[in-house]
């Protein structure tokens, strides 16, 4: 088991023969990804890195019975993609696209409420079920099949989370990058039910970072529904108020979504925090050594 | 990217959103020139910097002849401006607003903002006015008036009353705010703001609802549909060497330490600046060099950090992904030579051919100091950094 996508997952790509698609639609293929074609309007009909192209999301979701989609269309184009493979059927949306305008995903997200859709992202990595699925920007050789789920809203962090587990031998159930933006689709809540309930997954690591509140409420759920082990870490203790750290998502407005307050809620609803980001892999292995009283700890 | 008070209310205007008369000026002669096209026998010189508390700072100044307009303008333009908001280096006053003198009955506060926990637009209003709204919501929480606007359904005159009502406003103050808000609304939608603020908002002796101050911040991500707006940009009121680093693409943030950060990713920037904090340094800056970091952005990135003199180590840490680590590597050796650093440079490359990266980096006879892990990494630069100082 997994969450959301597994090897019989297959995959769509919007804006499929742009260079960054094409670059990135490759590398998932070489995964082993069940990549199935791409859309790009004005090119139905063509092949490319051997695969078929349409012209609408509909008519390759018609041809392919595909299920999930990865949308590298610029961001002026991006909140169109996301609804038209909502409309299409598609049930997991992965929108990588950076600097989506947020009024334009305010729309988006109203919009989605009438569809059975699931939106990851945007300005995320992706999802990745190792050995399986990769569906996005993250390099797939660093994962490993295992037991940790991770979540996070930072790309590179969740590359750190699971290049340190699968160091401590655990590897990974499944990885979602949530985003950095501030108005977003899945966020850590429902992942961390999906992970809670999923069978392979056997601990959870959850990266944050300043700005917003999803961290404080996500310790209040990890307080009443979640029983496996959280390790968690936020990003930008140091972060100056008002200053926007590279994601759009994250800044400290008002005195509000500081490190320091999430860090807090998270202790208090019985997350292993931890200071440093180097040490997320091995406060997971503790957790899970000290829980299943085994001894396989650091490496 | 803000915007200054005059450009706000050259917005709020079109938007029907009753302003005082005033006139932007850059020169005493042309405060002068505006006080006397105002008329009127009083007037008020504003300094236009992006920041707020400039009252009590001496940024606003009442003036009874245009002659005293010139003067207060003349001492404005040109000079700095530090205000609570500022820091002591303060900010350039290079516009000054002259305005017709509003007399004042009460003040209120309004702002609009997308507000991402709800996913929707959020009206709030206060009596406070004059106040900072996060100071009311400390002390009296009560006092802040709430309204969610629904996306499909749009702002409801409803909600405008319930708020107005809830303000204490009276009579046809009630439509006048039910214009006011839907103006800001509009605004909002139609320029992409994602956040505007009107504080004070007076009701005047006369009754006549007014927009005495005005804020608006609008979303850097859709700028590319405004390029009107776009042109708006003062940079002299934002960093030197963020300004630079947006131009290349990079995200920079000047933090004040002296130990310079290079990384890529957002989150593993902040990190890493925690890092170097957590192990007793600290950092000059916030820096993304973003995923697609070529040979030149690297470089780039090399040259805002050192072009701080407060830098005495720098600390590049990458994960590569999407960005290969020996192109990173060839990326720093190349910028190394180019820059001429003389501090230490403590990397750590981790990921997508990253034992490529790490062999270039040894073979390239640069005294580079290599670091397994973030730790590790953070540790090495902070002691760099006081060898060097020491």
């Amino acid at each position: 088991m997994s969450i959301l996508v597994d090897q019989n997952t297959k995959v769509i790509c919007q804006g499929f023969t742009g260079k960054q698609a094409s670059f990135h639609s490759q590398q998932c293929l070489d995964y082993g990804t069940l990549l199935v074609g791409g859309v790009t309007p004005g090119r139905g009909g063509q092949t490319h890195l051997g695969l078929p192209v349409f012209n609408t999301v509909r008519q390759l979701v018609d041809a392919t019975g595909a299920t999930a989609s990865m949308i590298y269309v610029p961001p002026a184009f991006a909140a169109d993609a996301i609804l038209e493979a909502a409309d299409a059927g598609v049930k997991i949306i992965v929108c990588i696209t950076e600097g989506i305008p947020v009024l334009q995903m305010l729309k988006v997200k109203a919009a989605l409420k009438a569809y059975d859709a699931r939106l990851i992202g945007p300005n995320c990595p992706g999802i990745i079920t190792p050995g399986a699925c990769k569906i996005g920007i993250m390099p797939g050789f660093i994962h490993q099949t295992g037991c940790i789920g991770v979540v996070s809203r930072s790309g590179t962090l969740t590359y750190e989370a699971v290049h340190q587990t699968t160091r401590a031998g655990l590897g990974q159930s499944t990885c979602v990058g949530i985003g950095g933006d501030p108005i977003h689709g899945l966020d850590f809540i429902e992942v961390l039910a999906l992970f809670q309930a999923d069978p392979q997954t056997q601990g959870i690591i959850m990266v944050g970072e300043i700005g917003g509140s999803a961290e404080e409420e996500a310790a209040e759920y990890i307080k009443s529904h979640v029983s496996k082990p959280v390790v968690g870490y936020i990003a930008g203790t140091t972060a100056p108020p008002g200053k926007r750290m590279g994601h759009a998502g994250a800044i400290i407005s008002g005195g509000k979504g500081t490190a320091k307050a999430k860090f807090a809620a998270l202790k208090s609803a019985g997350v292993a925090i931890v200071d440093s980001p180097a040490k997320m892999g091995q406060r997971m292995a503790e957790c899970l050594g000290r829980q299943a009283g085994l001894g396989y700890l650091q490496s | 990217m803000n915007l200054h008070e005059y450009q706000a209310k050259r917005l709020f205007a079109s938007y029907g959103v009753a302003v005082p008369h005033g006139i932007p000026a850059f020169s005493a002669q042309e405060a002068h020139d505006a006080a006397i096209s105002l008329g009127g026998d009083g007037w008020v010189v504003k300094a236009q910097i992006h920041a707020g508390g400039r009252g009590k700072a001496g940024g606003v100044r009442r003036v009874d002849s245009p002659e005293a307009a010139a003067q207060a303008a003349g001492e404005m333009l040109g000079s700095r401006l530090a205000t609570v908001q500022t820091g002591a280096e303060g900010l350039p006053v290079e516009t000054v607003l002259v305005e017709e003198i509003s007399p004042i009955a009460r003040e209120l506060y309004l702002s609009c903002l997308v507000d991402r926990a709800s996913e929707r637009v959020l009206f709030m209003a206060s009596r406070e006015g004059g106040m900072e709204i996060e100071e009311v919501a400390a002390q009296s929480p009560e006092k802040i008036l709430l309204c969610q606007v629904d996306p499909a359904a749009g702002l409801q005159a409803y909600q405008c009353r319930e708020i107005g009502f809830g303000m204490g406003l009276e009579g046809g103050q009630i439509n006048a705010l039910v214009e006011i808000m839907r103006g800001l609304y509009q605004l909002l939608l139609d320029k992409d703001a994602s956040q505007i603020e009107i504080n004070p908002l007076i009701v005047t002796e006369e009754g006549q609802l007014l927009a005495l101050d005005g804020k608006i911040n609008l979303d850097d991500n859709a700028l590319f549909a405004h390029p009107d707006l776009a042109e708006w940009r003062d940079a002299a009121q934002e960093d030197e060497r963020e300004n630079a680093a947006r131009q290349h693409g990079l995200n920079y943030i000047t933090l004040g330490g002296n130990i310079g950060c290079m990384v890529n990713g957002a989150g593993l920037a902040m990190a890493t600046m925690d890092l170097v904090k957590l192990h007793g340094g600290e950092p000059a800056n916030f820096l993304d060099v973003g995923g697609g970091a070529t040979k030149e952005k690297v470089a780039e990135a090399f040259k805002l950090i050192l072009a701080d003199d407060m830098v005495k180590a720098v600390l590049v840490n990458i994960f590569g992904g999407i960005v290969r680590c020996d192109l990173i590597a060839e990326g720093i050796i190349a910028a190394v030579k180019e820059v001429g650093v003389a501090v230490p440079v403590v990397v750590r490359l981790e990921g997508t051919h990253a034992p490529e990266g790490r062999r270039l980096l040894a073979a390239s006879g640069l005294a580079l100091i290599p670091a397994e892990d973030l730790d590790e990494a953070a540790q090495k630069a902070v002691e760099a950094s006081r060898t060097i100082s020491g």
